[in-house]
């Protein structure tokens, strides 16, 4: 339930975050009270290594690219589930690796599609 | 208002305005960003449940992966007009309206709640005793194996519903 409980042991995280989050801020407040502040045209355009920008920053990229995050996802998810597995495996006993076995024989067929259908490959 | 209750103030007040952030931004990079600061609050709301294996899981799953499916997705739209119309519809005060009628509702039918639930055998001494992972791994190998298995054939849909959407020839 909420509000019962601090995780005392993780008191330096939170201090290491609030750390972090002072120097990325302290930086960006501390330039825009320091530098001066004369823009003009030359200044302001992007820079692309001296020539003069062509085209926008942002275009449409490739569907390929989501292959890849999507998969990531899924692969990330499995290493989740082996490392409670990993974790508990003495008291699971052979029950527990035959199971295990069949999660990752699952998602091995998943693996196989996607690697006969080309999808690691770049075309 | 004890020391435990105002950490849960923060987490709760600054999750909610980090919320509207992420649906307010008109600059869907930026959307993504706040969304990165809300899970890694949602995190840090797992271990004051004393669910340190799930803020893990929080931070690597969403923040890591998930997040990058999202940015992807953006990237792939290139919503160059939408950032550019009007991000609302008119009838946005009267959904506002019910949200707040709704979150009052909410408020008051939780503030009669007098009766809780008898804890359960997992307190938090117990797994804090036995390491959160163990406690996990013990339970979610042997009592929840179905849902387990179950999640092997949800992720192996993923897998071939993302190369079935996105490649060009299948």
């Amino acid at each position: 339930m909420p509000g019962t409980y601090i995780p005392t042991n993780y008191l330096p995280v939170a201090i290491i975050m609030v750390f972090a989050a002072l120097v990325g801020l302290g930086a960006v407040v501390a330039g825009i009270l320091v530098r001066p502040r004369r823009p003009y045209l030359q200044k302001l355009i992007a820079y692309e290594s001296g020539n003069p920008p062509v085209g926008e920053p942002r275009y449409r990229f490739s569907v390929k690219f989501y292959i890849i995050a999507m998969l990531f996802v899924v692969f990330d998810v499995e290493a989740v589930f082996l490392y409670p597995w990993a974790v508990a495996y003495d008291k699971l006993g052979i029950f527990g690796f035959v199971e295990m076995m069949l999660f990752i024989f699952i998602l091995l067929i998943g693996y196989i599609y996607v690697w006969k259908k080309g999808a690691f490959v770049w075309e | 208002m004890t020391l435990p209750q105002l950490f849960f103030l923060y987490f709760a007040v600054s999750m909610t305005g980090l919320s509207l952030l992420v649906v307010t931004r008109r600059n869907p990079v930026h959307s993504v960003l706040w969304m990165l600061v809300l899970f890694l609050h949602i995190a840090a709301l797992y271990l004051f449940l004393n669910a340190e294996f799930l803020a893990a899981i929080q931070i690597i799953v969403y923040a890591g992966a998930i997040l990058v499916l999202f940015l992807f997705v953006i990237m792939l739209l290139n919503l160059r007009r939408e950032e550019t119309e009007r991000m609302f519809q008119d009838q946005w005060p009267v959904g506002a309206g019910i949200g707040v009628v709704l979150a009052v509702f909410f408020v008051v039918i939780v503030g009669k709640i007098a009766v809780l639930a008898p804890l359960g055998e997992y307190s938090i001494d117990a797994v804090q005793a036995e390491g959160h992972i163990m406690s996990i791994g013990k339970v979610l190998y042997t009592k929840f194996l179905l849902p387990f298995e179950i999640a092997s054939l949800i992720l192996l849909v993923a897998i071939i519903g993302a190369v079935v959407l996105a490649k060009k020839r299948i």
